[in-house]
């Protein structure tokens, strides 16, 4: 197990590399740099401005060179300052946006679990019933609905009409005077629409999904046996069937702890929150090239070390994995 | 980015002490805004949000009155040598830096060496490179030598000025103060929160006196419609509306009840670019023709709801600078057609589409993607200059590869863009055709050396009539050239809820005397909750 362990570790190392060479190559091949936007159409900006801002950059070095030294920087987890003007740290830009990115994918993932496993049971046992129906038809209008649209809609009604939520942002402009109570109903009340939208699409297929697998097992000769058995149908359903039916869930679940850092761009512009999918688009847009890289790096850790954990746990389960 | 020059004429105030008499102090504002801030230090960000953001805790040597004029700040008062080589600023004695610091000339000798220094990483150094030397002979006393007389470097004084004490011998770039900056404006900094908001409070012993409003908070929301939403639901106090928001849906009465739409001239043009190295737009009738061949008035009302003017030239209208008696292009398709059949381009098979040489009269116009204005302006011209028999496809592309692909390479027949109309009215940079090289501002590669001889006279003289004798005879030439079809200047549309006094429009704007906003005590509620 040990050997195996070692060996995907080992793997890891060139793949990491292979990875963080293609973004750096695609990044700069991107047309446009990150003087271009500085010394956008104004005509007080001056020409020797830019020949300056690209030597401070380091930017009039070759390629090679320039992925060299980026590389170095990195086997000690120095990441480089931004490009952008106020110059911080890469790592504590990711830092400052991180939180409110991951808070929100998780609630939002549970949201999407709780509910969605349940109502996938239920409608995969009450096959055809009106309850089935409806969650079919509230699947496709969850597919279709566009999430920025329906944000809206929720602004405007609970916003602006109701008044019960605030529409964007994180906290109140009185955040600060309020209670260690109050602050945390304050982000309660402000993340509730962000979490419920995210949820919203998710929603619908994962409880589709849980659907499916249900009505797949349900089928399996073991749960005839089950119920053969004269087991009561609320325990082979529950006990039997849907621990089975759950396994390709939880494999989605372990799929998308990656996915749990990356913030969705649209989303955090229309709710004003500044979170990690804004700022890695700020920075693509701006060609700031040590937070792109930064933020792909990181994200390319985790997917590596997500699928390590899957592939371990398969060697776990499964012995025929750890021989080959 | 013309933002920047207004928000600089907003540390004016000058203004009546009268209206002082009945103003109540405190209240707060709530701005919002669409960009986050990238840094405080203003001159090393060249977004507007930045400069929006952090120019009420700076004051300039100079800044911008009403009116757009130049006038003091910093600096009391200034001479410029007969010779036009030597400017002398009086600063003002007494001003001090919000940590207590006293103000002096020693600290506009070194926001100069600042802008100069080449690890400074910013993108205005162009007019402070032409110093030859500048130094402070006593205090309250700075003076700046050029080799030779450059007039545009007046109002690059206005350059706000930043603390010696805390900025000397540091590297700009890990500087606190880009996170925390400390000027001498009338608002101190409290805190930012990134992507989020910035936070300003009063500065109790500004120099222009105490601002009225005790705290300005900026919000950013990156979503025009999120924004307008906030509005309506009384999270912000101020916004810039679209024309869409301004004519549509601000005219129930929630909105006449509380808050005041303004509406005045902004300092940009939109305008068609002619490439002037492709042999068919060399010819000037050829370019006559097409801004014949445009309806500017149409262009107005189809994408600015009317809410803009027609642009004549580079300088913006209403100013001192302005020449309104230049050649006009009024929507005029017989006179454009008979250019075109004057300079040999003809329908000679009968497709519609006119040609020369065998040649059918096609070209592209680009434009930037995500600007809906300009993107609609073109499809307006496709079709008024296929009435005509040319034929025009569109197309979009996304900014920087725009900008580095396709307009610094030259590799375009026409575009649309815009131009930001700076108060000081230097033509130089985009006009002159020593700029008409790759990369440089004159990408459209017009050359007439009679304008290039009026650029570089204006640029010499300090004398204000005669710069504008200069500059007037050069937008003659301009206009009847036509390297661009002016197209038009949008109108700037702030919406500010209705309980702030004090506003009173002029062509800088609204927020030259942001200071002497003020709210009546009854109506300043404490900061909303949402």
């Amino acid at each position: 197990m040990l050997t195996y362990l070692a060996k995907r570790l080992g793997m890891m190392i060139p793949l990491l590399i292979g990875i963080t060479f293609i973004s750096f190559l695609i990044m700069h091949l991107a047309p446009g740099s990150p003087t271009d936007l500085a010394t956008d159409l104004n005509p007080k900006m001056s020409e020797i401005a830019k020949e300056r801002l690209t030597k401070l950059y380091g930017l009039d070095k070759p390629l090679p060179v320039q992925y060299w030294n980026w590389l170095k920087r990195l086997t000690v987890l120095d990441f480089g300052r931004s490009f952008a003007p106020d110059g911080l740290p890469v790592l504590n830009k990711i830092a400052t946006r991180l939180p409110v990115t991951v808070t929100i994918n998780v609630l939002s993932l549970m949201l999407v679990f709780i509910l969605a496993v349940p109502i996938g049971v239920y409608s995969a046992t009450h096959r055809g019933s009106a309850f089935d129906q409806a969650t079919t038809v509230f699947v496709f209008v969850g597919f279709a609905t566009p999430t920025f649209w329906l944000a809206l809609l929720c602004m405007i009604l609970f916003g602006v009409q109701l008044g019960w939520l605030p529409i964007s942002g994180i906290k109140s402009l009185n955040h600060d005077q309020l209670s260690w109570l109050g602050q945390l109903l304050d982000y309660a009340r402000h993340l509730t629409l962000p979490v419920i939208l995210s949820a919203f699409t998710s929603l619908a297929g994962m409880s589709r999904y849980m659907r499916g697998n249900m009505l797949e097992v349900i089928r399996q000769d073991y749960i005839t046996t089950a119920r053969a058995k004269g087991l009561p149908e609320r325990q082979v359903i529950y006990s039997h069937a849907m621990r089975n039916a759950m396994m390709p869930v939880i494999t989605i679940l372990g799929l998308s702890v990656p996915g749990l850092i990356g913030g969705s761009v649209i989303f955090e512009s229309i709710f004003a929150i500044p979170g990690m999918g804004k700022l890695f688009y700020d920075s693509v847009m701006a060609r700031d090239y040590p937070v792109v890289m930064g933020g792909l790096v990181i994200g390319a850790v985790l997917t590596l070390l997500g699928n390590l954990l899957a592939d371990l746990g398969y060697a776990l389960t499964d012995p025929r994995v750890r021989t080959s | 980015m013309h933002r920047f020059w207004l928000i600089t004429a907003l540390l004016a105030l000058v203004l009546a002490p009268s209206a002082a008499l009945a103003a109540d102090y405190g209240g707060t504002i709530v701005v919002g805004t669409i960009g986050d801030a990238t840094s405080m230090i203003p001159m090393i960000t060249s977004d507007s949000a930045s400069h929006e953001m952090s120019d009420l805790v700076y004051n300039g040597l100079l800044k911008y009155d009403k009116n757009l004029n130049l006038v003091g700040a910093l600096a009391q008062s200034w001479t410029v040598s007969p010779d036009g080589l030597t400017i002398t600023f009086k600063i003002r004695q007494g001003v001090r830096w919000q940590d207590g610091k006293p103000y002096t000339a020693h600290d506009a000798v070194f926001n100069w060496r600042f802008m100069v220094d080449p690890k400074t990483p910013t993108p205005y150094s162009g007019d402070y490179l032409k110093v030859k030397k500048a130094w402070a002979p006593d205090d309250y006393t700075f003076v700046v030598q050029y080799s030779e007389p450059f007039a545009p470097g007046l109002a690059s004084w206005t350059l706000v000025q930043m603390p010696r004490h805390l900025l000397e011998g540091k590297d700009v770039r890990s500087s606190p103060l880009n996170k925390h900056p400390l000027g001498t404006g009338p608002y101190k900094f409290v805190r930012w929160d990134t992507g989020a908001r910035v936070v300003l409070k009063y500065n109790p012993d500004y120099w222009e006196g105490r601002p009225y409003l005790d705290q300005v908070t900026y919000r950013v929301i990156p979503d025009m419609a999120t924004m307008f939403l906030e509005l309506k639901a009384g999270g912000l106090d101020e916004m810039g509306l679209t024309a869409l928001q301004y004519r549509r849906q601000t005219n129930n009465e929630h909105f006449k009840k509380h808050f005041k739409k303004y509406n005045y001239l902004s300092s940009n043009y939109v305008y068609l670019g002619y490439n002037l190295k492709d042999p068919r737009f060399a010819d000037r009738r050829v370019r006559q023709a097409l801004s014949y061949a445009i309806d500017k008035k149409e262009i107005i009302k189809g994408v600015l709801l009317g809410l803009g003017q027609i642009c004549t030239g580079p300088l913006k209208p209403g100013t001192y600078w302005y020449n309104p008696k230049v050649a006009r292009f009024d929507y005029n398709p017989a006179k454009a057609k008979a250019l075109l059949a004057a300079a040999d381009w003809k329908d000679s098979d009968g497709d519609g589409v006119l040609d020369k040489n065998g040649r059918p009269f096609e070209f592209t116009i680009l434009t930037n993607q995500g600007n809906a204005y300009r993107a609609n302006t073109g499809v307006i011209i496709q079709q008024r200059l296929a009435q005509i028999g040319v034929r025009v496809k569109l197309r979009t592309v996304e900014w920087a590869a725009f900008i580095n692909e396709f307009v610094n390479k030259g590799r375009f027949e026409a575009l649309i863009l815009g131009w930001t109309m700076p108060p000081d009215p230097d033509l130089f940079d985009v006009w002159h055709s020593s700029k008409a090289k790759p990369g440089q501002l004159n990408f459209t590669y017009y050359k007439n050396p009679e304008l290039d001889q009026l650029l570089v006279a204006a640029r010499r003289t300090f004398d204000r009539a005669q710069r504008k004798a200069y500059l007037d005879k050069a937008q003659e030439i301009i206009a009847q050239d036509q390297p661009y079809t002016f197209l038009y200047v949008p109108d700037a549309l702030p919406i500010v809820a209705a309980r702030f006094q004090g506003i009173e429009p002029a062509p800088a704007g609204i927020s030259y005397n942001f200071i002497r906003w003020w709210v009546p005590k009854a109506l300043q509620i404490p900061a909303l909750t949402r």
